[in-house]
């Protein structure tokens, strides 16, 4: 059952250089209990189509196209509706823990405000709520109390603070943003299986914003490889890791370093895309990876890429798709 | 609450100006505290035989052209400067605060209709408006509290708008409008508590302010009425015996003076103080 679709988005930001569009045409739809990674280096438009979804994005940005969330277009909704989907049917997890938590409000006043707004609970069955949550992302209240203040937490107990307040009604759908970018390995991991344990339990669906293909890899079924504000790549996390079709993908499985390989051990430079990527206002017309990608043509730098279909369940948007013996 | 007040002391107390303004300010508010319930005479008792006396043991600071005790009318004077100036910074922050919190969560032309509000009323001097308001609403302690208030307004506005923007641009609030939350709801709930330092720190200058306005309001008329003493009224009656009893002057522009000093400073040393980054660089 399709639970959000996005039709043809698109986002217009003002900039220095005047309106850009950061992000063009992209499409993609879930359903209820998928797990979606969105990939992508900064600046590509992640955090801002995540951003979309929530209706969040800066007042004078332009958004067309359709983000359809069970039968409604979040778009045309007026800002109370926006309200009621935000934190009840949509939560977020956002990327800096350090910074995304009042620091003037105990953690469970902060956990217990969507509980408040959307779920119409008297204080003591709130109280509850707010318990069982904690108990459930791992801050037990007979250690935690519900009336400490961030700073007196670390890290990672933060960001166990913010998936608490994301998941408090529980959602249908969880956007988190990065949710692993400011943390310490060790903890990556364990908020990692925290996360995909409390989507798979639930039933909720998924979208795990990274730049770190490791992230996506763990926790993700599905996967949208973005550029420069489109999706150049999309299928299965299993074909697009494996049967890579896309330059810049390429790429970017590329330039993950491998400890003990033996690029490692004769002491060769780290692999790495050539080029940089476009400015908002230089992007080239057509393919926006022309100018880095070796395999371009003259139509790449003519024509917007369209949609190839490599099996069921994986496109490409390139003209000249990766084959298996340009791998080497 | 009660140990957000402790650690403020704490680290106040190595703070030099946080102790002296707080002295003093803590002294002035007991002393008008304290004429609710004795004064060394009642200040309405006019007594002419004893006029214009120099400090004596009976009269510890003199007495003035009716024979009053200087210093009751002073203590009293304490009690009407403080209710002046605390009511006038209630009216300032009750609609300032408000006011600027909306600007800040609304932007456009909200935003702008109430900067430039704020704009209209600043141009003003404040003293003259003050002047006209009292002029057109009649002379008394009331209609001058309200004329300093209304003074006020803008001040806190500006002061909230402006912390408030900051804390708009924040990820926490983006992380509340995601949890489903409305502006009003981010303004009261994430905003204010955050500016709130800011807002203290604003109301003792403000609070300083009030009690020179109320001072000359008084002395111009305009201010509290008698039989009610007020330090500003006194410098006035003063001003006809400068030459033969000059202490009459001195006494209550040394009583304001000291009083705005103390609380100045203290405003100085509470900001350093709550302000951890002040604080941190020392």
């Amino acid at each position: 059952m399709t639970l959000l679709k996005v039709q043809d988005l698109c986002v217009t930001l003002n900039t220095s250089h005047g309106p850009q569009q950061v992000i063009s045409h992209i499409n993609f739809s879930m359903n209820a209990g998928e797990k979606l990674g969105i990939v992508g280096e900064s600046g590509c438009g992640k955090s801002i189509t995540a951003l979309a979804m929530m209706s969040l994005l800066p007042p004078d940005s332009k958004t067309s196209g359709k983000i359809i969330l069970e039968g409604r277009d979040i778009l045309t909704l007026n800002s109370k509706e926006i309200c009621s989907i935000r934190g009840n049917r949509i939560g977020m997890i956002f990327q800096e823990p350090m910074t995304a938590l009042n620091p003037v409000q105990q953690i469970g006043a902060q956990i217990s405000e969507s509980i408040y707004l959307h779920m119409k609970l008297n204080q003591k069955q709130t109280i509850e709520r707010v318990k069982e949550l904690m108990d459930k992302v791992g801050l037990p209240v007979s250690r935690f109390g519900l009336n400490l203040y961030p700073h007196q937490l670390s890290g990672g107990q933060r960001q166990r603070v913010m998936i608490a307040m994301a998941i408090a009604c529980n959602p249908d759908i969880l956007i988190a943003d990065e949710p692993t970018t400011a943390l310490d390995v060790t903890v990556q991991e364990q908020i990692l299986d925290l996360i995909r344990d409390l989507a798979d339990s639930s039933g909720m669906a998924l979208i795990m914003i990274s730049h770190d293909l490791g992230v996506i890899a763990q926790t993700t079924q599905n996967v949208m490889v973005m550029y420069t504000g489109s999706i150049v790549e999309m299928g299965s996390t299993v074909d697009v890791f494996q049967n890579m079709k896309h330059p810049y993908t390429y790429g970017l499985f590329s330039a993950i370093p491998h400890a003990g390989s033996s690029a490692h051990l004769c002491r060769k430079r780290l692999s790495s895309i050539p080029g940089q990527v476009p400015e908002l206002h230089l992007r080239p017309r057509g393919c926006n990876f022309a100018d880095r990608c070796s395999r371009a043509s003259k139509m790449c730098k003519a024509k917007d890429p369209v949609a190839t279909r490599v099996s069921d369940h994986h496109q490409v948007w390139c003209y000249h798709p990766l084959k298996e013996e340009d791998k080497q | 609450m009660f140990r957000t007040l402790v650690e403020v002391l704490r680290h106040g107390l190595k703070n030099r100006s946080f102790v002296i303004g707080g002295t003093i300010s803590l002294l002035f508010f007991l002393v008008a505290f304290l004429s609710y319930f004795w004064t060394p005479y009642p200040v309405e008792d006019i007594n002419i035989a004893d006029k214009l006396l120099k400090p004596s043991s009976r009269y510890l600071l003199g007495t003035d052209h009716f024979g009053r005790d200087i210093l009751s009318m002073l203590i009293k004077g304490a009690r009407n400067s403080v209710i002046v100036a605390f009511v006038a910074i209630g009216i300032g922050i009750g609609c300032g605060v408000p006011l600027g919190l909306t600007a800040a969560a609304q932007k456009g032309w909200m935003d702008e209709l109430i900067m430039r509000f704020n704009d209209f009323t600043f141009a003003f001097p404040s003293l003259i408006s003050a002047i006209m308001i009292t002029a057109i609403l009649g002379p008394g302690s009331v209609n001058s509290i309200i004329a300093i208030g209304i003074f006020n307004v803008p001040v806190f506005a500006r002061v909230a708008r402006g912390a408030a923007l900051s804390i708009w641009k924040r990820e926490f609030i983006l992380a509340a409008r995601s949890a489903g939350k409305g502006p009003f709801r981010i303004s009261v709930e994430h905003i204010l508590p955050n500016i709130s330092s800011m807002l203290i720190v604003q109301a003792t200058i403000q609070f300083a302010l009030g009690i020179l306005a109320e001072a000359s309001l008084s002395y111009l008329g305009l201010g509290t009425q008698p039989p009610m003493p007020s330090w500003g009224k006194m410098l006035n009656e003063a001003q006809t015996f400068l030459h033969f009893a000059p202490q009459l002057a001195i006494y209550p522009g040394l009583a304001i003076a000291l009083t705005v000093m103390g609380l100045n400073l203290f405003g100085d040393g509470l900001r350093d103080v709550l302000d951890p980054k002040l604080r941190r660089s020392r």
